[in-house]
C-alpha cells in the first residue's frame, strides 16, 4: 500500500443556480491577462447542452484521455513513438474556433467620437487581432438553452438516448436542464502530465495538485490534446499551456480556491482523501461497467490503523491525516456513495465528484408538481424528464446502476425529512423508502445536514500543507518570509 | 590603401563569422535560459490557425531536418560519404534524396510565409524577430537549392572540400583554403548560415535547444514532491 493524500473536491449539482460567480472569481484572480481572454479554467455548462469547448466531451473528435487496447492503457491523441511528428502540429489540437475568438469593445468611442447626428456606439473588437469582429460564439455561448435545437441536441451524451427519451427532454414549454460547474479535475492518472513531451507538467506529491512548469513548458501543445475534460489551455500570448492551479498560493495559507469560496449555491465541497497510488494504473484499466467501483476502491478509510500507519510511513503528516478524517468529500464519495466522478470512461480517475442532480428528475413528465409518492416509490427517476440514460453517460460511463443509487437515496432522504418537517408523509412510508435506497435515518440526517445546513468550515476542511517546514530546510524562516513570491521573478514576457 | 581583396572577405566571412558566431550562441543561449527561462518555447500558432499550419511546419521541419542531417554526416563522416558516392547509382541516390528534402522545405517554408502573411490572428503574433528568421531560411533555402542544381554533386564535394574547411575551424587551426575557390553562391550559404547561427538564440529558435529528449524513456506521470525537494535543496 503506498498511501498518498489528494485535496479533492465534491459539486453537489442540485444546488447549483448556475450564476456564475465561480467563473468570475476565477477569471478576475487568474486569467485576466493577455492571451488567457478566451480561457475559463472554471466555468458553468448548461446540460444538455455543447458545453465549452465545443461538444468537448466527444473524444472522437478531440481524442482526448485514455483507451484500452488489449488491455492496456493508451494516450488516445499521442504516444512515444508519435511525439516526434506531433510537435510539428498536433493534428488533435483544437484551435481558438473550438472556443471562442475574444473580443472587447472600443469603448473609447463613446467618448471621442466626433459630434453627430447619431449616438456613438462601442463595436466590438477582437483581442487577438484588434481587428472590428462580428461575434459568433462566446463563453457561455449556450447558457439556459435547455431546448434549443443548435445546442442542446448537439450534447455527445444524447447519443444513445431513444427517440422517445429524447422527447423528454425537449418536449416544448417543459423544457429541462441543469447547471454543470467545471474545473481541472485534478485526476489521479491524469493524461495530461503523461502527454507531455518536456515533461513541464506534474502531479504534487504531497496534495495531488496538478500543475504546469512554466519555465520548462515548451508549447509543444500536447497536454491540450490529451486532456480529455480541455481544462488545460493554450496561452496564444506567451506560447505556454496553462491551467487550474487549484488556488494553491490559498489553499497554502488555509484559504478555499476562490470559486469555492465564492459560490452562491454552496455547491462546493473540498477535502483530503487518501488513496492507494499503487493501485492507480490497475484501477483506470478496469472494464468500463466495473470503472466506478475500483475508482472508489481506490479511496481507503483514513481511521483505519493500517491505513494510517502506511500514510505516516509515506511521509504524510498526522494534521494531513486528521484532516482526511473530517473530510466532507469522504462522506459524499465513499460513505454515502452519492457523489460520482464525470465521464469516467475517459479513464484519467478524476479527483472532482459530483452528486447527480435531483430536481430535473423528479419533474415528472406527466405531472406538473415535483413528484409525489405512488405505490413503487422511485417509479418516477426511471421515468424522468431528464433520462437517466442521460445522466449515466455523463457520470456511471454509461452504466445507470450507480446513478439510479444516488437519486433514489437522494429521493428517499427528500421524503424522510419531509415527513420529518410537513408531517404530510407517513413516517412509515418514509422509512421505508430509505431502507430500500439503502440508507439508514442517521445517514439520512448527515447527508441533510451537510447538504442544506453546512457551514463554510464543513465544506472546506482544509488541510495544512506545511510549505514551512520544507521552508525550514532550506532557509531561515524569518528571511524567507519577507522575500517570498510566485517563485520566480521574470516577467512572463512573450519571447521573440 | 588597397581596396580589401576577396582574400580578406573569405577571412572575415568564412573565419571571423564563425567563431564569433558560435561564441555568440553559445553566450547568449546560457543567459537568455538562465535569466529567461520562462522564453524558451515554440511560440507555436496553431491554435489560431488549424489548417495551413499543417501544410507549412510539417513539410518544412520534416525537410530541414533530413537535410541538416545531410550536412552533418558531410562533416562527420566525409570519407565514408566519399566512398559511398563512388558508384553512380548511389551518388544520384542520395543527391535525389537530399533535393526532394530540399524542396520539401522550400514548400513548407512557402506556405508558413504565406501562412504569416494573410492570416490575420497569426500577424498578430508575429514579430521583427520571426521575419528576419523567416527571410534568412529564404536566402539560406533558396542558395542552397541554386547551388544543389548548378553545382553539381554537392555530396561529393562537401565532403572533400567543406569538410576539411570545418575541421580546420573546429581544431582551431582555420584553413579557407579548400573552400577559396569555390563558387560565389556557395560563400553565401556559408556566410549566411553563421549569420542565422549568431542570431538563433535572439530568436524563437530557441526552441531547437529544448527539444523533447526525457520523453522517450520516462515513465508517464511525473509527480513532485516539495518536501522531498527542499531536504535535497537544503543537505546539498
Ligand atoms: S457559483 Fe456555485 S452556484 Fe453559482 S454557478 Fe458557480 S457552482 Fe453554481
Amino acid at each position: 500500500m503506498n498511501v498518498r493524500s489528494q485535496i479533492s473536491m465534491v459539486f453537489h449539482l442540485d444546488k447549483c443556480i448556475g450564476c456564475h460567480t465561480c467563473s468570475i472569481a476565477c477569471k478576475n484572480i487568474w486569467t485576466d491577462r493577455k492571451g488567457t481572454e478566451y480561457m475559463w479554467w472554471n466555468n458553468v455548462e448548461t446540460k444538455p447542452g455543447t458545453g465549452f469547448p465545443t461538444a468537448w466531451e466527444d473524444q472522437q473528435k478531440y481524442r482526448g484521455g485514455w483507451e484500452l487496447q488489449d488491455g492496456k492503457l493508451r494516450l488516445r491523441s499521442t504516444s512515444k513513438a508519435k511525439t516526434i511528428t506531433n510537435i510539428f502540429h498536433n493534428p488533435s489540437m483544437p484551435s481558438m474556433d473550438d472556443y471562442y475568438e475574444p473580443w472587447t469593445y472600443t469603448y473609447g468611442d463613446l467618448f471621442n467620437a466626433p459630434e453627430g447626428a447619431d449616438q456613438p456606439v462601442a463595436r466590438p473588437i477582437s483581442q487577438v487581432t484588434g481587428e472590428y469582429i462580428n461575434i459568433e460564439a462566446g463563453p457561455n455561448w449556450d447558457d439556459d438553452l435547455g431546448g434549443s435545437p443548435v445546442y442542446a441536441e448537439s450534447d455527445p451524451n444524447l447519443k444513445n438516448l431513444t427517440p422517445d427519451q429524447r422527447e423528454q427532454l425537449f418536449a416544448v414549454e417543459r423544457l429541462v436542464f441543469f447547471y454543470f460547474p467545471r474545473i481541472c479535475n485534478h485526476c489521479l492518472n491524469p493524461s495530461c502530465v503523461a502527454s507531455c513531451p518536456s515533461g513541464a507538467l506534474y502531479k504534487r506529491g504531497e496534495d495531488g495538485i496538478v500543475l504546469i512548469d512554466q519555465k520548462r513548458c515548451r508549447g509543444w501543445r500536447a497536454c491540450v490534446a490529451a486532456c480529455p475534460y480541455k481544462k488545460s489551455f493554450y496561452n496564444w500570448s506567451t506560447g505556454k499551456s496553462e491551467k487550474c492551479v487549484l488556488c494553491y498560493p490559498r489553499l497554502e495559507t488555509g484559504q478555499a480556491p476562490a470559486c469555492f469560496h465564492s459560490c452562491v449555491g454552496r455547491i462546493r465541497y473540498l477535502g483530503v482523501l487518501l488513496y492507494d497510488a499503487d493501485r492507480i494504473e490497475e484501477v483506470a484499466a478496469s472494464p468500463t461497467d466495473q470503472l466506478v467501483d475500483a475508482h472508489r476502491s481506490l479511496v481507503l478509510n483514513p481511521r483505519d490503523p493500517a491505513v494510517i500507519a502506511a500514510a505516516l510511513a509515506n511521509g504524510i503528516h498526522e494534521s494531513v491525516i486528521e484532516s482526511a478524517q473530517s473530510s466532507p468529500v469522504y462522506k459524499f464519495v465513499k460513505e454515502w456513495k452519492l457523489a460520482l466522478p464525470p465521464h469516467i470512461e475517459f479513464r484519467t480517475l478524476p479527483m472532482l465528484y459530483y452528486v447527480p442532480p435531483m430536481s430535473p428528475v423528479m419533474a415528472h413528465r406527466d405531472e406538473t408538481t415535483v413528484g409525489g409518492v405512488s405505490e413503487e416509490f422511485f417509479h418516477d427517476i426511471e421515468d424522468s424528464r431528464v433520462p437517466l440514460q442521460f445522466l449515466a453517460n455523463l457520470f456511471g460511463a454509461g452504466h445507470q446502476g450507480k446513478v439510479l443509487y444516488a437519486l433514489k437515496k437522494q429521493k428517499a432522504i427528500r421524503t424522510y425529512r419531509r415527513a420529518v418537517t410537513v408531517g404530510d408523509i407517513p413516517m412509515d412510508v418514509a422509512t421505508a423508502m430509505l431502507r430500500e435506497a439503502d440508507c439508514s435515518p442517521e445517514e439520512a440526517e448527515a447527508v441533510y445536514n451537510l447538504t442544506s445546513l453546512c457551514t463554510f468550515e464543513e465544506r472546506f476542511v482544509i488541510p495544512p500543507m506545511h510549505r514551512e517546514e520544507a521552508i525550514e530546510m532550506m532557509r531561515d524562516p524569518l528571511e524567507h518570509k519577507g522575500s517570498t513570491g510566485f517563485g520566480f521573478m521574470e516577467s512572463p514576457r512573450r519571447g521573440l | 590603401m588597397t581596396i580589401p581583396g576577396p582574400f580578406i572577405l573569405d577571412q572575415i566571412f568564412l573565419v571571423v563569422f564563425p567563431y564569433v558566431s558560435v561564441i555568440i550562441f553559445v553566450l547568449v543561449s546560457i543567459r537568455r535560459y538562465r535569466r529567461e527561462a520562462f522564453t524558451f518555447t515554440s511560440l507555436s500558432s496553431q491554435f489560431l490557425e488549424n489548417q495551413n499550419h499543417f501544410w507549412g511546419l510539417v513539410p518544412f521541419h520534416f525537410g530541414i531536418i533530413t537535410v541538416l542531417l545531410g550536412h552533418l554526416v558531410g562533416f562527420l563522416v566525409p570519407r565514408e560519404l566519399l566512398a559511398w558516392n563512388s558508384h553512380p547509382i548511389r551518388l544520384y541516390i542520395l543527391e535525389g534524396s537530399a533535393l526532394i528534402a530540399a524542396l520539401l522545405t522550400l514548400v513548407g517554408l512557402t506556405s508558413i510565409l504565406l501562412r504569416r502573411l494573410t492570416d490575420p490572428k497569426v500577424r498578430a503574433v508575429t514579430s521583427r524577430a520571426d521575419w528576419v528568421v523567416l527571410g534568412s531560411f529564404v536566402v539560406q533555402i533558396l542558395s542552397g537549392l541554386y547551388v544543389a542544381v548548378y553545382h553539381s554533386w554537392g555530396s561529393s564535394w562537401f565532403a572533400a572540400l567543406a569538410a576539411p574547411y570545418l575541421w580546420s575551424l573546429v581544431t582551431l587551426q582555420p584553413d579557407i583554403s579548400p573552400v577559396a575557390s569555390l563558387p560565389w553562391m556557395v560563400k553565401v550559404h556559408m556566410t549566411s548560415a553563421w549569420l542565422m547561427i549568431a542570431f538563433a538564440p535572439f530568436t524563437r529558435l530557441v526552441h531547437i535547444l529544448v527539444v523533447p529528449n526525457p520523453y522517450l524513456w520516462r515513465k508517464a506521470q511525473v509527480v513532485r514532491w516539495y518536501t522531498k525537494w527542499a531536504l535535497r535543496r537544503g543537505s546539498a
